[in-house]
């Protein structure tokens, strides 16, 4: 399969980050001359692939590269993970979506990121950082493995907590129960971001809602082009339909559907299984990359 | 001369077809064609040509079809039309110069279309290219989107001898003869031949890039060189209805089901990645052309039973082609007239159930010269279906206008141009639905012909 793929983006750099969860930056100069936080990417890997939506984290104009950070759920995750330094993708396009505007007039910044959603958060806080805000985070995971992007979020933040389910690092728990006991001691912190997964980002929100702290996430659902065409992004938010791709992916977490949001993922998961089945039947499951 | 009836073209039997997403057309044969063409009256003054948004020779190419010149048949459609063999199939050609041909007085008018399709697969089939050798203008054009009125402009300005760059958002070429009409209606490999013969005529082309995104067009203009910009970027926002349920899962825009079927190829899922999931029940919502294009793919589908078209007006005020109706109604569709959906009902896990609907009557007719639908209260009734495929039309993209200095839009996000072309801003030009809103493809070529004529002087008087 690797054969088929169009010489158009080439791999440039590949980190296996932990079991699940891979890093590649790509050679895109258009996409990393214009990236800014908050935006996203839509791969395909090669002529029969479908379009995969990733939000970018990290970028590099000199170098002409954007990172990206994918975690191996499905065929598609799957087939690129098989995928080394020096390989070509079919197609990159981007950067999608709107860049994150800087919360005016907030003191002390407080990032929640969880799994993957780590390092789509980690621009974000990036800049806010060297925009001179007081930037804190919590981080956290299934286990100390899976928490990812640690030494590139301590470089950016003035302090991490962490939380896993296992306890391996920091706090054993949830994010939010790390955050119950920072908004509780820190009163200073008046905006809150979190990426992660849906269920993460609706509890995270439930509770600073309850703190009166005004909180931002970043959705990242089913899409096809990307550009406002198709509409399979919708979400509601405040009672409205909106599109991801063109509104968002940034939005106010206090307004957002996240119940609908988590319906909607679900919408070809039967779908889904077929072809991982498929992929694995043909691949024997044990074919992976470095 | 006596007027003998218009040669039939050969279908793909309807039980047959709706199995596969292959051709429904099959084309006429040489001998077919030049009985056709043979019926032509070689107007001296041809009525024909003047319904024709791009002015192909109409009466010169059926002579020469008749002569059995079809290379030469060939080499006068394309002298002023770039698309011949897209045009051949998905024009309505009843509307335009079918619907001026003089036969029409006694019968049907000649098929000018089929017969266009003919020779554009002809010379196709048999590699015959055309004969441009234009002298190089050093000057650089970009185009935005690649569907039928950026490549009818870049066609154009290459044949003139302009340095012309393609840009396309998508992975893949031709915009809604790409994403938009079926296989079985418009086969993707005439659209990737058509633009084949393009690139042959030195278009350079930037798939991936969102301009607005990607590069604005200020930076093309002031960074990368390009003298003028022609924007093409279409009509692609859908429109939803904005009643309760819209959001359930198995609720598409036409735009993203006939998306993720002829640019994804869903319908050949697992051998491609990108699902599709139908039920047994299909409603489509609307009454033009992308209705039936997604009733039809629809009913093509593994699993679907019924496929049926819900419109708020009477089969008479149906925007599609008569043709695509009378090929809907062949294969099995269903119509459910003077109705409109008020509510999708949902399943506990937040799939379509089933769909709420109310009866309307027509009233007086509107802006559209359409007769008006009216609800008539009291009369909703239920309709058991667990697939929505809303098709209400498309609205053009702010992202260029709202990216781009001193592109003005209209209200509805039209971007504003004089008749050829011209916006606001000097150098930047604009055609097609981008301007017009959702209309034909012909109608975007005429566009994308008279901007590139206008960029041609434009060019030549700066400096």
């Amino acid at each position: 399969m690797r054969k088929r793929v169009l010489r158009m983006y080439r791999i440039v750099r590949k980190e296996v980050l932990n079991p699940a969860v891979k890093l590649m930056d790509i050679e895109a100069p258009r996409v990393a001359k214009s990236a800014k936080p908050g935006q996203f990417v839509i791969l395909r890997i090669y002529e029969k692939g479908e379009r995969i939506p990733l939000t970018i984290a990290d970028y590099d104009p000199g170098k002409g590269t954007v990172t990206i950070v994918f975690q191996e759920v499905g065929k598609s995750t799957k087939l690129l993970g098989t995928l080394n330094e020096g390989d070509y993708i079919a197609d990159f396009v981007g950067p999608l979506g709107n860049t994150m505007e800087v919360p005016k007039g907030a003191k002390k910044i407080l990032g929640v990121g969880g799994g993957v959603g780590i390092p789509a958060l980690y621009p974000k806080l990036k800049m806010l950082h060297q925009e001179g805000y007081k930037v804190e985070a919590i981080l956290g995971g299934r286990s100390e493995e899976y928490v990812i992007f640690r030494k590139e979020m301590e470089a950016v933040c003035d302090k991490v907590y962490y939380a896993t389910d296992d306890g391996t690092l920091g706090k054993k728990g949830f994010v939010t129960d790390v955050l119950k006991d920072v908004l509780e001691n820190d009163k200073e912190v008046d905006f809150v971001i979190t990426v992660g997964p849906v269920i993460m980002m609706k509890n995270v929100c439930k509770m600073t809602k309850e703190y009166n702290i005004p909180t931002i996430v970043s959705m990242n659902p089913l899409m096809v082009d990307g550009t406002g065409m198709c509409g399979a992004c919708r979400i509601e938010v405040g009672g409205e339909t909106k599109f991801v791709c063109m509104d968002g992916p940034i939005f106010d977490g206090h307004l957002v559907n996240f119940d609908l949001a988590m319906t909607r993922l679900n919408m070809f998961k039967k779908q889904e299984k077929i072809s991982l089945e498929l992929y694995e039947k043909e691949h024997g499951g044990g074919h992976h990359g470095r | 001369m006596a007027v003998k009836d218009r040669v039939p073209m050969r279908e793909q039997d309807p039980k047959v077809r709706i199995k596969n997403f292959d051709e429904v057309a099959l084309g006429y044969t040489e001998e077919e064609a030049i009985l056709e063409a043979s019926r032509c009256l070689q107007c001296p003054n041809p009525t024909c040509v003047a319904g024709c948004p791009v002015h192909v020779r109409i009466p010169e190419f059926i002579k020469a079809i008749t002569e059995r010149k079809f290379e030469e048949a060939y080499k006068i459609i394309t002298s002023t039309n770039s698309l011949p063999a897209v045009c051949g199939r998905v024009c309505p050609q009843e509307e335009q110069c079918e619907k001026n041909c003089i036969l029409n007085r006694i019968g049907k008018p000649i098929a000018i279309g089929r017969l266009e399709r003919f020779v554009a697969d002809y010379a196709l089939q048999n590699n015959i290219e055309e004969e441009v050798k234009p002298e190089k203008k050093n000057k650089k054009v970009a185009i935005i989107g690649s569907g039928p009125a950026g490549l009818t402009c870049a066609g154009d300005l290459l044949k003139m001898g302009y340095d012309v760059t393609i840009f396309e958002a998508l992975h893949a070429l031709g915009g809604v003869l790409t994403y938009g009409i079926p296989e079985f209606r418009l086969p993707k490999r005439i659209v990737e031949a058509e633009i084949e013969r393009l690139k042959k005529l030195g278009a350079k082309v930037e798939t991936n890039v969102v301009v607005g995104k990607t590069v604005t067009i200020d930076e093309l203009m002031e960074e990368e060189g390009f003298e003028a910009v022609f924007i093409g970027t279409g009509a692609g926002l859908p429109r939803f209805m904005g009643i309760p349920g819209e959001n359930l899962n198995r609720v598409y825009s036409a735009n993203e089901f006939l998306t993720r079927i002829n640019l994804m190829k869903a319908y050949k899922f697992p051998e491609y990645d990108t699902p599709i999931a139908v039920g047994k029940r299909v409603a489509v919502i609307g009454g033009g052309n992308v209705a039936m294009d997604a009733a039809r793919s629809a009913l093509r589908l593994e699993g679907v039973e019924e496929v049926i078209v819900v419109y708020r007006r009477s089969k008479e005020e149906m925007p599609a082609r008569a043709e695509e109706i009378e090929h809907a109604i062949e294969e099995g569709i269903k119509f459910e007239f003077l109705a409109n959906p008020i509510r999708i009902n949902g399943t506990e896990d937040g799939w379509v159930k089933s769909m709420d609907v109310i009866r309307m009557k027509l009233g007086e007719p509107d802006s559209s010269g359409r007769r008006r639908p009216i609800e008539i209260p009291g009369s909703e009734f239920t309709m058991e279906v667990d697939t929505v495929i809303m098709a209400l039309g498309t609205s053009p993209n702010r992202l260029i206008p709202s990216t781009t200095k001193d592109i003005q839009v209209q209200k509805w996000g039209g971007i504003i141009t004089d008749e050829d072309g011209r916006t606001s801003r000097p150098g930047v030009f604009a055609g097609g639905d981008a301007v017009t809103g959702a209309a034909t493809v012909i109608l975007a070529m005429g566009a994308g012909k008279k901007a590139a004529k206008a960029i041609d002087e434009y060019l030549r008087n700066k400096k």
